[in-house]
């Protein structure tokens, strides 16, 4: 049997368009795989089996009767939980969505199947892709490929393990605060969030709104840049999403992300040239894991061999960041959360004798402890007598941090970081403290707020064996040009090609 | 203690899109529930707002015809709150940059200020089984169909001092509206519904007393009955020396009082924030002007029009103006050269009578302005006497045809051929040689009866003035007594 576990879409691709084999039989062999391994790595709430054949299917019928294969054609794909597939649950890893089928599809699954993608099945995450481990998930804990003893990272755990595990060549995530980088630095892959606003949020279940953005997971920078191609561009359904984003408001010209571009990205140089890149050594400080230190520093002399002009600068007010968003995001959650009232879809109490109590307890069984932290916590900021201090205050410090990156970007092209500041923790090591959990997402955080595009790519191993990863971050609609700086340090950095023991072992 | 009135009025009036406000479902009144829903407005997981172009049009509009500023930049907030029939558990709305403020409304020569007008959706509907409200019912339902659906909230300042000037102010709000053709102003339907807030304060202070809203006002009559109401029972508290508490209050029209709602559910923190599905809007001023180019007559101008250049009186001017119809037709006549308070006098008079009395709107009818025209000319020009020109607009009301040939064919025209009338006044005299002398002695009364039987010779063609002056000749001179 041809080996297609733990492939990249080109190799995929390759080995579909030369007949090696169908992408029926690659998917079916993603799914035995998952179903054979994914008990102990828990990276699917469910298995979208039946979708995946029928879409192996289509593209070998196309491919059979001369058509070329689209972008993605056969190449298995794994979905967060949080973006809808009608027929299939769609749960955010909540009890109150468990058995919630949602009739409408998000954009960006439109989009990729359109381009031939197979979805393998949906990816667990923590509830309502709150939280930094995927221990928060209402119905398993996900773990990591590289040591089952250890978190995957989250919120989007799901994706990035079946990515690492080979389960799918390709993962799809939503970033908030971290959600994809995080996984993608833990799990050893890559993972990127793109600009805010690049990709259509329609039919990715709101945790908070204004910082909510989906992106790609792959085996490497140039999955990333061809996933994420095909799921770019204005959405009439998403008001957020921006209308030609390489066109009239690319103000700087910045190169377009398109296919075009994506398929350029192998033949790429790797010199980087002309390229200032500014250290940020706010992310640095306490906190920061010997080993991460020590890949990062390697990191940053890779950088200077390829050409790059290398500096530390300061972006202010990094230090504020966690609490804006715990302020923010929990805000915009509480408001998003509020229509699980048990009234028309998703879990009710069906034992309740009036409204009040109806609410009460559906809310309360249906939902979890951290989600229900973080609508306290939004609630409360947003409340009479606490909204200036709390929300509002929160809203103009975001925008010291938009402007504060702006300066940056003045001088540099591309900031880099840990994308955390430790490898993978162990399970249960952290859920009983929520503020050090938080911690996880200090690097990650600021880049949401200010809605730049971010990318973690693996720069080392640490201690037992587990991934690091470096976070690259660029001006808003800056995309292209970070992927091909991503990809020029991937190329040098040489950790590429390593795939987890789940995903070696089924070759 | 003498006590001045004082009250403010929100109205929510529905906006006449075809779609709602952010999704694309209908908007149409009257289909089964939940027959025009979508996930957007069912407010299912991952679905997205996307505003309605025409609603946020409409409201441009209305702030316009109510002399409104139109922001720059307007923005969608959220209003947090738990209810079955509110899907999102929050309501689109707009907080603190409507997309109207500071307009006003001249009613009766009084201005009164409009405070802003924003835009939101509307909620759903509950019905209840086995009770009245949501407490106590066995079961409730709740139709979505108006959910989303976009309305203007119209929000005075606390200008309106009486019952009745609420009233009117409501009449010419509702008007406007019509007149633009922004809403439909149907109360029965819920497109236009309004709350009342109202305090009182002794005469001469300047500080506002302690309001009570007042809610479920569904009659322009209720609204006034509602506030009479409340002001009796607020004096009351303040002759014994209590005080108002501020809440909100269901008007019941069975009992004729308003009851307290106090009730958990009052005790809101509605959370506003920015909605951050929705971008701000910058509103152009192009698209205003745009807009503004638009904008008809409205009523004030047109009362003012027909009282200044068509001598009307200001009681004509305003029942006209209340209906854009009958004014707009009432206009069509005048370019026609019609006499204007001829066409007044019919229009107001028989016609409105005629409608009223078949149920109609005043649009249903078959009346064309050429043929109103041509009535009044047939008037002015002595062809036609007023008791058939009633009868021909009758029938110009209920059917089709042209006025000069409805005359010729039905003999409606007026007798004003003095030789001919002459003769029918000598035979009538002729005939009746007993009332002749009575008249002679001077029981002058019994002119009455010669007229009548020329009348009725003439079929009542005859041309009463033409008819009274040979009277006047032939009739012998009465006696002295
Ligand atoms: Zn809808």
């Amino acid at each position: 049997m041809t080996d297609v576990i733990g492939k990249t879409i080109s190799e995929i691709k390759q080995l579909i368009s030369s007949k090696q084999i169908s992408a029926r039989e690659v998917a079916t062999l993603h799914i035995e795989h998952a179903k054979r391994n994914d008990k102990e790595t828990n990276a699917f709430i469910c298995l979208t089996e039946e979708l995946a054949l029928k879409q192996a299917d289509a593209v070998d019928k196309n491919f059979a009767s001369g058509g070329e294969l689209p972008a993605l054609g056969g190449v298995p794909i794994c979905l967060k939980d949080n973006i809808c597939v009608p027929d299939y649950p769609t749960t955010c890893g909540s009890k109150i969505l468990e058995n919630f089928k949602p009739p409408y599809q998000a954009t960006s699954a439109n989009r990729l199947f359109e381009a031939g993608a197979v979805c393998i099945g949906k990816g667990n995450l923590d509830e309502f892709a709150m939280g930094s481990s995927n221990e928060n998930s209402a119905f398993s804990i996900t773990r990591n490929p590289w040591n089952l003893k250890k978190v995957p990272g989250g919120s989007s755990g799901g994706p990035a393990v079946a990515v690492a595990s080979g389960y799918s060549s390709i993962g799809f995530g939503s970033d908030t605060g971290g959600s994809i980088r995080l996984p993608a630095s833990f799990c050893g892959i890559v993972g990127m969030k793109p600009t805010y606003g690049l990709v259509s949020r329609f039919g990715l279940v709101a945790y908070a709104s204004s910082l909510d953005q989906i992106g790609p997971f792959g085996n490497s920078v140039e999955d990333c840049a061809l996933a994420l191609a095909v799921i770019v561009g204005k959405d009439p359904k998403d008001s957020t999403s921006i209308d030609d984003p390489f066109g009239k408001f690319n103000t700087k010209k910045y190169p377009a992300l398109d296919m075009n571009f994506a398929k350029s990205l192998t033949g790429h140089d790797g010199s980087l040239k002309g390229i200032k890149i500014g250290v940020l050594n706010d992310l640095l400080g306490e906190g920061l894991e010997s080993e991460v230190r020590a890949a990062t520093e390697n990191g940053i002399k890779v950088f200077k061999e390829l050409g790059a002009e290398v500096d530390e600068v300061k972006v202010d007010h990094l230090d504020i960041a966690l609490p804006v968003y715990y302020i923010i995001a929990t805000a915009e959650a509480s408001a998003n959360l509020s229509r699980y009232d048990g009234v028309r879809y998703g879990a009710r109490d069906k034992d309740s004798q009036d409204l009040m109590s109806m609410y009460m307890s559906t809310r309360s069984a249906g939902f979890g402890a951290e989600v229900k932290r973080r609508i306290m916590l939004g609630t409360y900021a947003l409340s009479t007598g606490y909204y200036d201090a709390y929300y509002k205050k929160a809203q103009q410090v975001r925008r010291l941090i938009k402007e504060a990156f702006d300066k940056a970007f003045e001088k540099y092209d591309v900031l880099i970081s840990p994308t955390s500041p430790t490898v993978a923790f162990g399970l249960g090591e952290k859920t009983d403290d929520p503020l050090t959990m938080y911690l996880s997402d200090i690097a990650t955080i600021p880049i949401n707020l200010a809605g730049l595009p971010g990318i973690s790519v693996p720069c080392g191993f640490g201690r037992e064996g587990l991934p690091i990863g470096m976070q690259l971050v660029g001006p808003q609609l800056s995309d292209a040009r970070l992927l091909t700086v991503a990809h020029a340090f991937e190329k040098s950095v040489g950790f590429a090609s390593k795939r987890s023991p789940l995903a070696t072992v089924a070759r | 203690m003498k006590y001045e009135t004082v009250i403010g009025l929100e109205v929510h009036a529905q906006l006449k899109t075809k779609t709602k406000i952010f999704c694309r479902c209908p908007t149409e009144f009257g289909a089964a529930p939940n027959d025009q829903v979508c996930q957007i407005c069912l407010g299912m997981p991952g679905v997205l707002p996307v505003l309605n172009k025409k609603a946020v049009e409409h409201a441009i509009k209305a702030g316009l015809a109510l002399n409104c500023e139109i922001s720059e930049t307007t923005k969608f907030d959220r209003k947090n709150y738990f209810y079955p029939d509110l899907p999102k558990g929050y309501q689109i709305s707009q907080y603190d940059a409507p997309v109207c403020m500071s307009g006003h409304l001249m009613i009766d020569g009084k201005k009164i200020r409009i405070h802003r007008a924003h835009l939101e959706e509307d909620a759903g509907k509950l019905v209840h089984a086995g009770a009245a409200g949501l407490h106590g019912s066995d079961y409730s339902l709740v139709d979505f169909n108006r959910s989303g659906v976009p309305l203007l909230e119209i929000v005075s300042e606390p200008d309106i001092t009486s019952p009745e000037e609420a009233k009117n102010y409501l009449t010419e709000l509702r008007n406007i509206l019509r007149y633009i053709d922004v809403c439909d102003g149907n109360l029965e339907e819920g497109s236009f519904r309004c709350d009342a807030n109202v305090s009182l304060r002794p005469v001469g202070q300047k500080e506002l007393g302690t309001k009570a809203e007042i809610k479920n006002v569904n009659s322009f009559r209720a609204v006034q009955k509602a506030i009479q109401s409340e002001i009796e029972r607020q004096s009351k508290i303040l002759d014994d020396g209590g005080r108002v508490v501020q809440e909100s209050r269901l008007w019941n029209e069975a009992d004729g009082k308003t009851h307290s709602m106090r009730s958990k559910e009052e005790a809101h923190d509605y959370r506003y924030f920015p909605d951050p599905d929705l971008v701000p809007l910058s509103i152009e001023s192009a698209w205003i002007a745009e807009i503004r180019a638009t904008l008809p007559e409205l009523p004030e101008e047109k009362r003012q029009r027909y009282v200044n250049s068509h001598g009307l009186s200001l009681d004509d001017a305003a029942v006209l103006a209340e209906s854009k119809d009958l004014a707009d037709f009432f206009d069509e006549t005048l370019k026609l050269g019609a006499n204007a308070k001829l066409a007044a006098n019919l229009l107001i008079g028989p016609t409105t009578a005629y409608t009223n009395d078949n149920k109609i709107e005043f649009t249903e009818t078959k009346l064309t302005a050429k043929n109103l025209a041509d009535l009044i000319a047939a008037i002015d020009s002595g062809k036609l006497g007023s008791t058939n020109a009633k009868k021909l607009l009758l029938d110009l009301l209920a059917t089709e045809g042209d006025v000069n040939k409805v005359i010729e064919e039905k003999g409606l025209a007026q007798l004003s051929n003095e030789d001919e009338l002459r003769k029918m006044v000598e035979d009538v005299l002729a005939k009746s040689q007993a009332q002749v002398e009575q008249y002679r002695s001077g029981k002058t009364k019994i002119r009455q009866f010669f007229f009548g039987e020329v009348m009725k010779i003439s079929k009542g063609k005859a041309n009463p003035e033409v008819t009274n002056k040979i009277l006047d000749e032939l009739l012998p001179q009465p006696e002295s007594t």
